[in-house]
């Protein structure tokens, strides 16, 4: 049992803006109304929040951990974890390794991730990782939006076989969502194509188009229920003038619910890499009069890192841009995969107009439930660099000074020099708790209510910096559990797993069997990720309709 | 004076001495020096457990003995030199921003790896990735100059930016692989597949070479630039000709799989 005593708390989901209150926490690891005896923490002058979650991350899994295996150069230069009695050894960087991931998001205060992007052929060995990620709750999300079966009963109009496939895919997978990325276009890709227009015809279909894709698929995860809508990464990303695909998939999507991931990289004008500008402006107002649709900002920082995408296509534009490294994975008749190891620089035009892009959209989409801090981890960014977007959100002066820092020719082509707006605590504490784990449909996270899990992070207001605040939370609770205090990590409880069990007609499996067998290299039976592999696991079943 | 170190025994794993180097020692005393740890194999032991110290710190060292299994020696010296009386072990001079290195014997592998500035003189052979990247790095030898007497292996300059390698005798498989810049001047030739993947930088050879298929054979010239450039040489007693009455360049241009910029001169006696 722990009492938390008077700190300021911040707990959107109940309405609390920095009222001081005594926050309990009872044996189970639930936040109660009062209790009797137990440990004190005082917290007086401090700040209280409710664990982070990260809506949107890659973390285990095939991709990251060939971003790994491709960046030996980062792994000679990065911070080293050294094993002790309650920590394993690993390494921090760019992608970090499996333990280490854990110690780095619970070392900021993050409690919970959402695995974005796993391919049901590596849902075995991404849960292999994911039990090995200490500390923080884990949720996966499986890439549906170019899987072959499925495309097929689209194309012939079986709108419910698509359905109990998607159910069938999610439950073999273990995960708790659907993800979709480049709708049609991945699948083009293995035709050398790709899919830029939402209305046309897909590479190797003869009606089947992006958009259909989009609002099925959306109208899917409606329909069986999920907690967390539709998580998509839309066509066209990165390129210049993409905004209007975007708003054009967001026009496919009225009347569903959705989560548009990491729409930084979607939110661009222009006809061609010297033409390139923000145009977060309008997305940002789509956002604003359609409170239904969450997104995640993939907000970018300067510096190096890896990028990794189920977009197969644009990771080989991308390659084909920087010269790089470039790995390649195709992954049967699901997804792709693309791996470039890249560095952002403010000196660079592009650059500088995503990373002014990301923080537009976190600062002009005005609810905060409704944008959430991300970077794509590690696409934009490393997740251990959110605190300095936390810094750039709350401290006008000094987005100015890191303005000076671009080139001159960005004059007109971005926002933010006249966006004064300053995010506060709550408004924070919203954009990286509370918003993404209802987004998530995680209702015991985000949350200091009682009954909720016990994710408590205690930061130590240091008002000269607000990075380092963040950066360095003097406590962190998980499920009532003091894993860091003073800086240290003190336990390392393993997190538990989110699933869910869609509902599905009872001849699925009949039915998927032919299909499968007609085209996999594996065997049908070996496929699905058997339940007992999945070790801590938070079991939700979904009713039919 | 400089500071001495004699090996008294010879590791029977790798002995990694990142220590011996003029950064590290020079305003150490002897008893200071002798504590210094290395790491062999896992373990980490003082310094004079393997070797004899004579003199205090001091920016120029001696080594002296078969130090073959010693690695990481001058590892990003910035000042100072560097002289090896016997054989030396892998890394040599890796990182180094400046000051000189001789080995009176021969070098391992990855000598002035992804080396800033300064110069190393090989004066027996050399093994494999002389002034190369390690690996998934971008760039190896960014500046500087390496002098091997004798041969070289695989990898020469794999991935230089910019800086010069001399090699008296032939280099191995691979030289100047994915180069970015610089120069490789190679007398005795190379086996084979020189020059794969360059992209930029210059590959002098006094012999002929096989060439790949992805290199196009331009033309036959006599540089202007090797004027200066062989005058730039002399100081280091490297003799490149360059008279048009004594013969010609044939330039290759590329590797045009890349496609790269790159150019291999061969010299052609008249």
């Amino acid at each position: 049992m722990i009492r938390i005593t008077g700190g300021k708390v911040y707990d959107p989901a109940n309405g609390i803006d920095g009222e001081v209150k005594d926050i309990c926490i009872d044996d189970n690891g639930r936040i109660v109304e009062s209790i009797d005896g137990g440990r004190t923490i005082d917290a007086t002058g401090m700040i209280v929040f409710p664990g982070g979650v990260d809506v949107h991350t890659h973390v285990a899994g095939g991709a990251i951990n060939f971003a790994r295996a491709m960046t030996p150069e980062d792994h000679r230069r990065t911070q080293a974890f050294i094993r002790t009695k309650t920590r394993r050894s690993g390494l921090g960087g760019m992608a970090p390794t499996t333990f280490a991931t854990g110690y780095l998001y619970a070392g900021m205060g993050f409690t919970t991730v959402n695995e974005a992007a796993v391919p049901v052929l590596s849902a075995r060995h991404t849960h292999e990782e994911l039990a090995d990620i200490p500390i923080v709750d884990k949720a996966s999300l499986t890439l549906m939006a170019n899987n072959e079966i499925m495309l097929d009963q689209m194309q012939a109009g079986e709108y419910e076989r698509a359905k109990n496939v998607v159910a069938w895919y999610i439950w073999a997978a273990k995960s708790y969502g659907v993800k979709a990325v480049n709708p049609g276009g991945v699948a083009a890709w293995k035709w050398g194509e790709d899919a830029k227009q939402l209305t046309s015809p897909i590479e190797g279909y003869s009606n089947l188009t992006p958009g259909k894709i989009v609002t099925q698929l959306a109208q899917i995860c409606d329909d069986l229920k999920l907690p967390h809508p539709m998580h998509l990464h839309c066509n066209n990303l990165g390129a210049p003038g993409n905004v209007s695909t975007t708003i054009d998939t967001l026009k496919h999507l009225e009347g569903h619910r959705a989560h548009i991931a990491h729409s930084q990289y979607h939110a661009y004008g222009g006809d061609d890499w010297d033409s390139i500008c923000s145009q977060t402006g309008q997305l940002a107002e789509y956002f604003n009069t359609h409170p239904h649709i969450t997104t995640d900002a993939g907000a970018v920082l300067f510096g190096d890192t890896v990028t990794i995408t189920a977009d197969g296509p644009w990771q080989h534009l991308l390659y084909k841009l920087t010269g790089r490294k470039w790995g390649n994975l195709d992954v049967e008749n699901e997804t792709g995969c693309g791996i470039v190891p890249y560095t952002y620089r403010p000196s660079n035009l592009v650059n500088a107009v995503q990373w002014a892009s990301g923080l537009e959209l976190l600062l002009l989409i005005k609810n905060p439930w409704q944008v959430f801090l991300s970077t794509d981890h590690p696409n934009g960014g490393c997740f251990w660099r959110y605190p300095e977007i936390i810094k750039l959100l709350m401290c006008a002066d000094f987005r100015k000074e890191c303005l000076e820092q671009l080139p001159d020719k960005i004059k007109g082509k971005i926002l933010l020099p006249e966006i004064d707006r300053e995010y506060t605590l709550y408004e924070i504490a919203t954009s990286m708790s509370a918003g993404p784990a209802k987004a998530l449909g995680l209702t015991k996270k985000g949350s200091l209510g009682v009954g909720c899990d016990a994710d408590v992070v205690i930061y130590e207001e240091d008002p000269t910096d607000i990075a380092r605040t963040f950066a360095h939370p003097r406590y962190v609770l998980k499920a009532g559990e003091v894993v860091i205090e003073e800086g240290d990590i003190r336990e390392a409880p393993d997190g538990q797993e989110f699933l869910v069990k869609p509902h599905m007609a009872a001849d699925t499996d009949e039915f998927m069997q032919p299909r499968f067998e007609d085209c996999y290299t594996m065997q049908f039976e070996n496929y699905p990720v058997e339940l007992e592999r999945i070790e801590r696991k938070d079991l939700q079943e979904l009713p039919a309709e | 004076m400089s500071t001495v170190f004699r090996l008294k025994e010879q590791p029977n794993v790798p002995l990694e001495a990142e220590v011996l180097c003029p950064d590290t020692i020079a305003d150490l005393s002897n008893a200071e020096i002798r504590q210094l740890t290395v790491f062999h194999g896992k373990r980490q032991v003082p310094l004079e457990d393997f070797f004899d110290v004579e003199g205090d710190g001091s920016v120029d060292m001696e080594l002296h003995g078969d130090l073959k299994k010693v690695r990481w020696v001058a590892r990003a010296m910035t000042k100072g030199s560097v002289t090896v009386h016997g054989d030396i072990g892998m890394h040599l001079g890796a990182y180094m921003k400046n000051g000189r290195i001789d080995v009176h014997g021969d070098a391992s592998d990855w000598i002035g790896a992804e080396m800033k500035n300064g110069l190393i003189h090989v004066h027996g052979n050399a093994g494999g990735q002389v002034g190369a990247a390690y690996r998934g790095d971008m760039q190896g030898m960014k500046n500087g100059t390496i002098i091997i007497d004798g041969s070289a292996g695989l990898e020469v300059g794999m991935r230089m930016r910019r800086g010069t390698i001399i090699l008296g005798g032939p280099a191995r498989d691979f030289c100047g692989l994915e180069m970015k810049g610089g120069t490789i001047v190679l007398r005795e030739g190379a086996e084979i597949r020189t020059g794969a993947w360059m992209r930029r930088g210059t590959i002098i050879s006094l012999k002929p070479l096989q060439m790949m298929p992805t290199f196009a054979d331009s033309n036959e010239f006599n540089p202007t630039f090797l004027n200066v450039y062989a005058k730039h040489l002399q100081q280091y007693n490297i003799d490149l000709p360059f008279a048009a009455d004594a013969g010609s360049y044939q330039r290759f241009a590329g590797d045009l799989s890349v496609p790269g910029k790159g150019e291999i001169l061969v010299w052609n006696p008249a």
